[in-house]
C-alpha cells in the first residue's frame, strides 16, 4: 500500500497545471472501453506468429514450410528465402542505428537465441501459433559465447548516447593524496522492462498508404523508422496509437512491426502481430548486466577528491548498445578529479536497450553504495557526506545548473524520514525476528526537450482541440497535456481536447528519457498562446476552426546550455531476518526536485512507480541465463520477479520547489529519477540493519544468508564482514 | 496450445470411466497448472474430464476426531474453514502462504497435490527434462538450479514440489482417497510420491486413471505452524519451508510432527528430526540436533546449499516459536 502526502507546492500553479486531475480517459480504461491495440478489430484480419531461433550462433540451414502452409488456416510463411528486403542502414532515434531486428528475415545469420527467423500467418492467432510451433528449421550451429563477467579482454570503450569516457584533472595523483579511498566492485543483472501490454502491431494498406495501428512510444518516431526501412515517401505511412499499455523504454521499431508490414504488404490485407510474453523476453530489449567499479578518495572529513566509476555491460554481436552506468557522478559530486569510462562486450545475446532510466538505475546502485561506505569509514552521516560534496557548478563541464534542488530534498526528506534519530551503527535494531535498518541515496537524471510540432484548433463552439503525435504510455500525458495547454489558451480544461498517439500530427518527441511531456509542452505552448492572442485580437473562427500550428526547433536552439537535470533523495527502511535470509522494505520515502509539476496526481504515481521499481530492483529482480544454451532460465512473469503488492509496503513520493531560471516551461520530468538511487537506499538500509554490505543485484535471501555467514566468520577473525561483491582495500 | 476436448463429469463413476476409455485424458479440476503446461506445450491432453460438478467439495468431521477433506475443496474454502483453523492451524497457514486470492478461490486439493514442478527446465520444450520427456536429461544439474532439491534427488532429476498444502499434509499424516474403474484406493502421503530414482516422470503412486476423491488427516497435535520463506513476500513458490506440530509436556517434547517444502520432489516428512526429538528437552539445543540430523543426508549442488541453512534456521525457529507458546500456555494453566 502506498500512502500520499500534501505536496509541499502546487508548483507555479496559476490555473490547471499544478492542480491534480485525474486522467481523462480513466473511465474508458477502467471500463475496458478503452481499445488497445490489440483490440481494435478489422475486417479479414489475419495474424502472424513469430518463430525464434533455438540456437545462440550459427546459420539456418533450412526452413521446411510445406507441410506449415499446409496447415489449416495457414496463410503464408515468410523467412529469410521469400520476406521483402528492408533497410536497416538508417538513422533512427537521436542519430543511432535502428534495432537490428529491423533486418529480420533478410538472411541466413542467427546473432542469438531468440532472434526471429520466421513469420507463420494464419486466419486465427491460435492457427498462426500451432503452424509457427510445427515450423521446421535446421541450423548450422557454431559455438556461442553468453558469458558475462568483469574483466573481460575483449571490452572496449564506445560511446553511447553520453560520451564513455570522460576525464578531469589528475585522478592518480588525487588518489594518492586522499586520506580515505573507496575501492568496490559492484554488479547487477540481466534485468527485463515487460509492459502488461505485449508489443502488438497491425498493419494494412488502404488507398495506397501503409496504415499502422500499433502499440509504441512515439507514433511519429515508428512511422519514419517503418517508411524508412520500406523505403516508402514519408508522407505514406501512418501510426496512429491511442493507448499503450506501458513502454518503459521497450516499445520502438521492432520484428513484430515490421513483420506485420511485410505481411500485409505480400497478402494484400490487415494483418497483426503480437509477441507473447515469452518472446518479449528476447525480442524487446532488456537492461544489459553490470560490472562496475567505483574509485572514491577523500579528505578525513569526506570532500571528494577524486571521484572514478568504470562499468562494464553487454551487447549483441548486431549492435553497439552502451548501458553507460557511469554518468551519474559527473553531475552529482564535486571533486578535483573525476574519471568515468563505459565499455562493452560482444556476447551472443539478444540486444540490450534503454530500460527505465538507462544507466543511472544501475549506475546509481554503485555510486551511492560506494559513497555510504565512505560515509562509514570517514565517520560521516552519510545526507551530510553527500551536502558536503555539493557542486557550485557542473563538476566536470563547469556549467551552470538550470535549477538544482538536491540540498532541499535530502533536509526535507530527513526531516520526514526522522534521520535525525538515526543510530549510524549497524545491527543494533530489532523487531522480533526483524534486523532493522535505515539508508540513503542520492538520485539524479538529465532533463531536456527535443523539437517538435503541434497544432492547436479553436472551434466556434468554444472549445479547443490539441494535436500532437505523443504518446500516453500509462504514465498521464494526455491528461498533463491537457493542463498545459489550457493554462497556455487561458481556459478551463473542460474547454480542451487532447488527441495524440498519430503521426498524421507530424514529428514529435516520443515518451523516453523523461522529455516527452517538456518536449510536447514546448511545442503545445506557442501554438496555444498565439492562438489565444489572434483570439483576443477578435479573429474570426472559421466553421473548420482556427489552427495555429508550431515546431519548437527554434525555440528549443535557443537554449543556453546548462547542466538540466531533476534530483532526488531516497530514504528506505528495511527489515532483514538474519535466519532465513528476508529482506522487506518496510519504508520508503522519495524527495524529489523535478521542475515544474504539471499533474501532482500522476506525477507521484510516476514517481512512486519508479520507486518500487528500485524495490524490484533491490531485492527481486534477475533474468538467469544458462550458458550452455544461451538462453533464459524461467523467461516469464512467474519466473522473473518483480515486487508483489505485499512486498510495497509504505512508500512515498513529494517534491521540493524547483524553479528553472530562463526556462519558460520548466517541466524536467518524472519518469525515470524515481528508480535512481531506490535500490541504493535499500541496499545501504540492509548493511545498517545486517553489518553486512552486499555489491550483487538482487540482495537474495540466499546471499543474505551467505552474507550472515561472512559476518559471523568475520567476527570470529576481526574483519569486514561482506555479502557478495568485492571490496578492494587501498 | 493442441486442440483437446472438454466433458463434464457428473459423478464419480462417470469421470474415471472417460479416463479409464482414454489414457491421453486427463482431469480438470482448477486448471491453475494444468492450462499453463497446456499453454507452454508440457501437456497436450486429448480431453479434459471437468470434474468440479463432483459431490467431492465437503469438509467433514471423522469419527475419530480427524478431518476428511474433499478433492474439489477449493484451497480458499479449505483455508477458510474453521475447524482446519482451528485443529490444523499449520494446513490453513500453508495454503494461504500459496499464490494469489485469485488462484486460490480456483485451485483444489486433488489438484494441488498433482501440480507438477515449476523447474524452469521442464516448462521449457527446448530443454533435457527426464521428467517431461524420460531418458533427455537434466538441464538443472549443471545449470540453473538455485531452487533444486537438497534431499532425495537423483542423477536423473534434482526438480522440487512446489505444493504448500502438501508439506502441511506430510506433518499430518495425511491419507489419499482415490477411484478406479476398478474400485476405491487408500495411499498414505508418506507412499504417495514415489523415489526420484531413474523415473522422474513417474511421480506418484496413483494407478493409471485414478480419480483423488477426498485426503484424510487423523488428529493431530492443536499447536502447529506453518512458515514459507521466498524471494518475494507474496505470490512466490518456497524456497524453503517448514511445517510443524510440537506437543511439550514438563518441558519435554511429547509429540512433533515436521515435514520441510521447496527441498525434495514432494513434501519432506523430517522423520529422522522426529526420531531425535522425542522426549528431549523442548530448546533451540535440541531442535538444532534434529534439524542436523535430518540434514547430514542433504547433497546440494553448486548454487543450492544456502537451503540447508535455511530448513535448519526455519527448524529451530519455528519449533522454538511452538515450544515457547505452549510453555506459555501451561504457564497461564498452572
Amino acid at each position: 500500500m502506498t500512502t500520499t502526502l500534501p505536496p509541499t507546492t502546487e508548483g507555479t500553479a496559476t490555473g490547471a497545471v499544478g492542480t491534480s486531475r485525474t486522467r481523462v480517459e480513466g473511465r474508458e480504461k477502467i471500463t475496458g472501453a478503452a481499445r488497445y491495440t490489440g483490440d481494435i478489430p478489422l475486417t479479414g484480419l489475419a495474424h502472424g506468429s513469430l518463430v525464434l531461433s533455438a540456437v545462440a550462433r550459427g546459420r539456418i540451414r533450412s526452413i521446411d514450410d510445406a507441410a506449415v502452409r499446409a496447415m489449416p488456416g495457414v496463410v503464408a510463411v515468410l523467412h529469410h528465402h521469400n520476406a521483402p528486403r528492408v533497410r536497416a542502414d538508417y538513422p533512427s532515434i537521436m542519430g543511432s542505428a535502428p534495432d537490428p531486428t529491423v533486418r529480420a528475415f533478410q538472411d541466413d545469420r542467427v546473432p542469438h537465441l531468440g532472434w526471429p527467423v520466421a513469420l507463420v500467418v494464419a486466419e486465427t492467432p491460435e492457427q498462426a501459433r500451432a503452424g509457427a510451433d510445427a515450423l521446421a528449421v535446421e541450423y548450422e550451429t557454431e559455438p556461442h559465447d553468453t558469458e558475462f563477467r568483469a574483466g573481460r579482454a575483449d571490452a572496449y570503450t564506445v560511446d553511447g548516447v553520453v560520451p564513455a569516457t570522460v576525464e578531469k584533472g589528475d585522478l592518480d595523483a588525487q588518489l594518492a593524496a586522499s586520506a580515505v579511498v573507496v575501492d568496490a566492485s559492484y554488479t547487477t543483472p540481466e534485468e527485463h522492462h515487460n509492459p502488461m501490454e505485449p508489443h502488438t502491431c497491425t498493419a494494412y494498406w488502404e488507398d495506397g498508404r501503409l496504415e499502422v495501428l500499433d502499440s509504441n512510444q512515439g507514433a511519429s518516431w515508428t512511422a519514419d523508422d517503418l517508411a524508412q526501412a520500406f523505403s516508402l515517401a514519408p508522407g505514406t505511412v501512418r501510426v496512429r496509437s491511442e493507448h499503450v499499455g506501458g513502454g518503459f523504454g521497450s516499445k520502438g521499431v521492432r520484428v513484430h512491426q515490421i513483420a506485420a508490414v511485410m505481411a500485409a504488404t505480400e497478402l494484400r490485407r490487415p494483418v497483426r502481430v503480437a509477441m507473447t510474453r515469452r518472446q518479449m523476453f528476447s525480442l524487446a530489449g532488456y537492461r544489459s548486466p553490470t560490472a562496475q567499479r567505483v574509485r572514491l578518495g577523500a579528505d578525513p572529513d569526506g570532500r571528494l577528491r577524486a571521484l572514478a566509476h568504470t562499468s562494464l555491460s553487454q551487447t549483441s554481436q548486431v549492435y553497439e548498445f552502451v548501458e553507460p552506468a557511469g554518468a551519474a557522478g559527473r553531475v552529482l559530486y564535486e571533486a578535483a578529479a573525476h574519471h568515468t569510462d563505459a565499455r562493452i562486450v560482444r556476447l551472443d545475446v539478444p540486444t540490450p536497450t534503454s530500460m527505465r532510466a538507462p544507466g543511472m538505475a544501475p549506475g546509481s546502485f554503485a555510486l551511492e553504495s560506494a559513497l555510504d561506505e565512505l560515509a562509514e569509514r570517514c565517520g560521516v552521516d552519510p545526507v551530510e557526506l553527500r551536502l558536503r560534496n555539493e557542486p557550485a557548478v557542473g563538476p566536470v563541464s563547469g556549467l551552470p545548473f538550470a535549477g538544482r534542488s538536491l540540498r532541499a530534498c535530502f533536509e526535507e526528506g530527513a526531516r520526514r524520514f526522522g534521520w535525525a534519530e538515526r543510530d549510524p551503527r549497524p545491527r543494533l535494531r530489532r523487531d522480533g525476528r526483524w534486523l532493522l535498518g535505515t539508508g540513503v541515496a542520492a538520485a539524479t537524471f538529465h532533463a531536456f526537450a527535443v523539437p517538435s510540432t503541434a497544432a492547436v484548433t479553436a472551434w466556434p463552439d468554444g472549445t479547443f482541440t490539441v494535436r500532437i503525435a505523443a504518446a500516453d504510455i500509462g504514465t498521464g500525458a494526455r491528461t498533463a497535456l491537457l493542463l498545459i495547454a489550457a493554462d497556455a489558451l487561458g481556459v478551463g480544461p473542460e474547454q480542451v481536447r487532447v488527441r495524440i498517439g498519430d503521426s498524421a500530427f507530424g514529428p514529435a518527441w516520443l515518451a523516453g528519457g523523461s522529455a516527452g511531456t517538456s518536449s510536447w509542452a514546448w511545442a503545445i505552448t506557442p501554438a496555444a498562446e498565439e492562438l489565444r492572442e489572434r483570439l483576443a485580437l477578435g479573429a474570426e473562427i472559421p466553421a473548420d476552426g482556427l489552427t495555429v500550428r508550431s515546431d519548437s526547433t527554434t525555440a528549443l536552439a535557443g537554449q543556453t546550455p546548462a547542466e538540466r537535470h531533476s534530483y532526488g533523495a531516497q530514504f528506505a527502511e528495511v527489515a532483514v531476518d538474519p535466519a532465513t535470509g528476508e529482506v522487506r522494505v518496510r519504508r520508503m520515502l522519495g524527495m524529489f526536485a523535478a521542475g515544474r509539476i504539471v499533474n501532482p496526481l500522476t506525477a507521484r504515481s510516476q514517481l512512486v512507480g519508479g520507486m518500487v521499481w528500485g524495490i524490484s530492483m533491490a531485492l527481486h529482480e534477475e533474468a538467469v541465463r544458462d550458458g550452455r544454451t544461451g538462453g533464459l532460465v524461467g523467461a516469464d512473469l512467474a519466473g522473473y520477479h518483480v515486487a508483489s503488492h505485499a512486498d510495497v509496503d509504505r512508500v512515498e513520493a513529494d517534491w521540493v520547489d524547483d524553479p528553472t531560471p530562463g526556462d519558460p516551461v520548466g517541466i524536467k520530468g518524472v519518469g525515470e529519477i524515481g528508480v535512481v538511487g531506490a535500490a541504493a537506499a535499500v541496499a545501504n538500509a540492509v548493511r545498517h540493519a545486517t553489518g553486512v554490505r552486499h555489491r550483487q543485484l538482487p540482495i537474495r535471501p540466499d546471499r543474505v544468508l551467505a552474507g550472515e555467514a561472512s559476518a559471523a566468520a568475520g567476527s570470529r577473525a576481526g574483519t569486514e564482514p561482506s555479502g557478495t561483491g568485492e571490496s578492494h582495500r587501498a | 496450445m493442441k486442440e483437446f476436448g472438454y466433458r463434464r463429469a457428473a459423478d464419480v463413476e462417470g469421470a474415471v470411466a472417460l479416463l479409464d476409455a482414454d489414457p491421453g485424458a486427463r482431469f480438470l479440476g482448477g486448471g491453475t497448472n494444468l492450462v499453463d503446461l497446456m499453454k507452454a506445450g508440457v501437456e497436450s491432453p486429448g480431453l479434459l474430464v471437468d470434474i468440479r460438478d463432483l459431490p467431492l467439495d465437503a469438509i467433514e468431521t471423522t469419527a475419530d476426531g480427524g478431518l476428511r477433506i474433499g478433492a474439489t475443496v477449493t484451497n480458499s474454502d479449505l483455508a477458510a474453514h474453521p475447524e482446519v483453523r482451528r485443529r490444523y492451524p499449520a494446513l490453513a497457514q500453508a495454503v494461504l502462504a500459496g499464490a494469489s486470492g485469485q488462484l486460490r478461490n480456483m485451485a483444489t486439493v486433488g489438484g494441488n497435490l498433482l501440480q507438477r514442478t515449476r523447474c524452469g527446465y521442464f516448462t521449457d520444450l527446448t530443454r533435457a527434462c527426464n521428467k517431461r520427456e524420460p531418458g533427455s536429461g537434466c538441464s538443472a544439474i549443471g545449470g540453473e538450479h538455485r531452487n533444486a532439491a537438497v534431499l532425495g534427488a537423483s542423477a536423473h532429476c534434482v526438480a522440487v514440489h512446489p505444493s504448500d498444502l502438501g508439506v502441511a499434509l506430510a506433518a499430518f499424516d495425511a491419507v489419499v482417497t482415490y477411484q478406479t474403474a476398478q474400485g476405491e484406493g487408500e495411499l498414505p502421503l508418506a507412499d504417495f510420491y514415489r523415489p526420484v530414482g531413474d523415473t522422474p516422470h513417474r511421480e506418484t503412486a496413483l494407478p493409471a486413471g485414478a480419480l483423488i476423491t477426498a485426503v484424510t488427516l487423523p488428529p493431530a497435535p492443536v499447536r502447529s505452524r506453518y512458515r514459507k520463506v521466498r524471494e518475494r513476500a507474496s505470490y512466490a513458490f518456497a524456497i524453503g519451508s517448514v511445517a510443524a506440530a510440537l506437543e511439550v509436556r514438563d518441558g519435554r517434547v511429547q509429540d512433533v510432527r515436521l515435514a520441510y517444502g521447496a527441498v525434495a520432489s514432494r513434501p519432506w516428512r523430517a522423520r529422522k528430526a522426529e526420531a531425535s526429538l522425542n522426549g528431549a528437552a523442548a530448546g533451540p539445543e535440541a531442535f538444532a540436533a534434529a534439524a542436523d540430523a535430518e540434514l547430514a543426508a542433504a547433497a546440494p549442488l553448486d548454487d543450492n546449499a544456502y537451503k540447508v541453512t535455511l530448513i535448519r534456521n526455519l527448524t529451530i525457529a519455528v519449533l522454538t516459536e511452538l515450544a515457547e507458546a505452549a510453555l506459555d500456555e501451561e504457564g497461564t494453566a498452572r
